[in-house]
């Protein structure tokens, strides 16, 4: 392979990175990683930078379509991104204090079980009657989007959002410190504990990742992590999927985002566990 | 307050909050569209400057393994770019990437104190705090 064909290559696979990550709310690491390593045996530090480039594209570029379309809910990100940020500088603290074999097992599990709750909700188009939040009504996080697939506006109520932010904070420690999984677990937590709309979790996880991982993409740079000459296709590629994806979400129907979210976190969850138990 | 007026205030809030949104969406749009052209050009002058790594395959190896020389502190960046690096411009491109969420915090700040909402003046500021703080201690730690 010549650096030209791996240039190309690189962008292609980046672009169904791009396409994935903005439906589900990801990053696109969960692709980009393991074809840089194993696919194009790229040293695993500079396919890690690349990552966290892809997450940052993931996000800023399908953000800019669901925050016009008003899919993103504004007001639970900013809320939500007191957990993530806090969560994220404690765990630059905690690394090396606790011990990551047994963090990636916990979370494995953790993982494993949002995808069965989440898999046996696969039925609902749309979350029937929402138990009453006191603190959802005072920050007015309720709202209501467009479901193109439906052909409707769909107004929805928030719950949940004290446990959502102490998710979100046990989301932040643990990308801190293992650098993945921070859309992974963001997306579960807004569709199970607080019960947004599916897409409304997508797009809203999508807005948020991006912070949290400029958080760490400074220290990634600063070591000499991100190869210009990787990140650099990862993320025109990252960039064009996401923004092709970001047109897409709308008209998908809520079920089959959520049965494609589930396989995929199945599969984080086996990767963990996998870490884990090496 | 008349219910007119109640009518009035609210729809002028929401006027506010539809405004909001498409700057947030703008500012996101114009940071991704101007990193993604940056390091579109980088990559094509890289190639332009080493014709060998269209044909080439022992360069690959040279790039994509430790010990690759490339710039990794703003001042190489700039020095870099100054002396028209193809990789310099790429790592331009992926800098801006890297600020757009840290731009788009700080522009939440202000569009809530738009908004008059203090609530959210104050968690946004938090937010803002803590990313600023994790980049300043990041770099200390790193």
């Amino acid at each position: 392979m010549t650096p030209l064909t791996f240039t190309l290559t690189v962008f292609a696979i980046s672009v169904g990175a791009g396409v994935l990550g903005s439906l589900l709310g990801l990053g696109g690491g969960i692709i980009v990683v393991p074809a840089l390593t194993l696919l194009l045996h790229v040293d695993i530090r500079f396919a890690i930078g690349a990552s966290i480039v892809s997450v940052i594209a993931t996000s800023s570029g399908a953000a800019a379509a669901y925050v016009r379309e008003g899919m993103t809910n504004l007001r639970v990100a900013m809320f939500l991104e007191l957990g993530t940020t806090a969560g994220a500088l404690s765990g630059a603290y905690l690394a090396g204090v606790v011990p990551v074999r047994t963090l990636y097992l916990v979370f494995g599990v953790v993982m494993g079980y949002s995808a069965l709750a989440m898999f046996r909700k696969r039925h609902t188009e749309l979350a029937a009657v929402v138990p009453a939040d006191g603190l959802a009504d005072r920050l007015r996080l309720h709202s209501s989007y467009t479901d193109d697939a439906l052909g409707r506006d769909v107004e929805y109520r928030v719950a949940g959002s004290k446990v959502g932010l102490a998710l979100m904070y046990v989301a932040g420690v643990v990308s801190g410190l293992l650098g993945i999984g921070s859309g992974a677990l963001k997306v579960p937590a807004m569709d199970l504990a607080m019960r947004l709309p599916i897409k409304v979790s997508t797009a809203t996880s999508n807005f948020m990742i991006g912070v949290t991982a400029a958080a760490s993409a400074g220290v990634y740079f600063a070591r000499g992590h991100v190869d210009p000459f990787v990140a650099g296709p990862v993320a025109m590629g990252v960039l064009v999927g996401a923004l092709g994806g970001s047109r897409l979400l709308g008209r998908l129907h809520s079920s089959v985002i959520r049965k494609v979210f589930v396989i995929v976190l199945l599969w984080v969850s086996l990767e963990m566990l996998l870490k884990g138990l090496r | 307050m008349t219910p007119d007026e109640t009518k009035v205030d609210q729809d002028l809030g929401e006027e506010r909050v539809r405004r909001v949104e498409l700057a947030i969406s703008n500012l996101l749009r114009i940071g991704v569209g101007t990193s993604l052209l940056i390091v579109l050009v980088g990559t094509v002058v890289t190639f332009v400057h080493h014709p060998h790594y269209l044909s080439s395959r022992r360069d690959l190896v040279r790039l994509t393994t430790p010990g690759a020389e490339f710039p990794h502190s703003v001042p190489s960046v700039i020095r870099g770019v100054e002396h028209s690096q193809g990789r310099a411009l790429v790592m331009t491109g992926l800098l801006l990437l890297i600020a757009t969420p840290v731009l788009r915090v700080a522009v939440s700040v202000l569009a809530f104190v738009y908004q008059r909402d203090r609530t959210f003046v104050v968690i946004t500021s938090v937010v803002l705090t803590l990313l600023l703080a994790s980049f300043v201690l990041g770099k200390a730690g790193g």
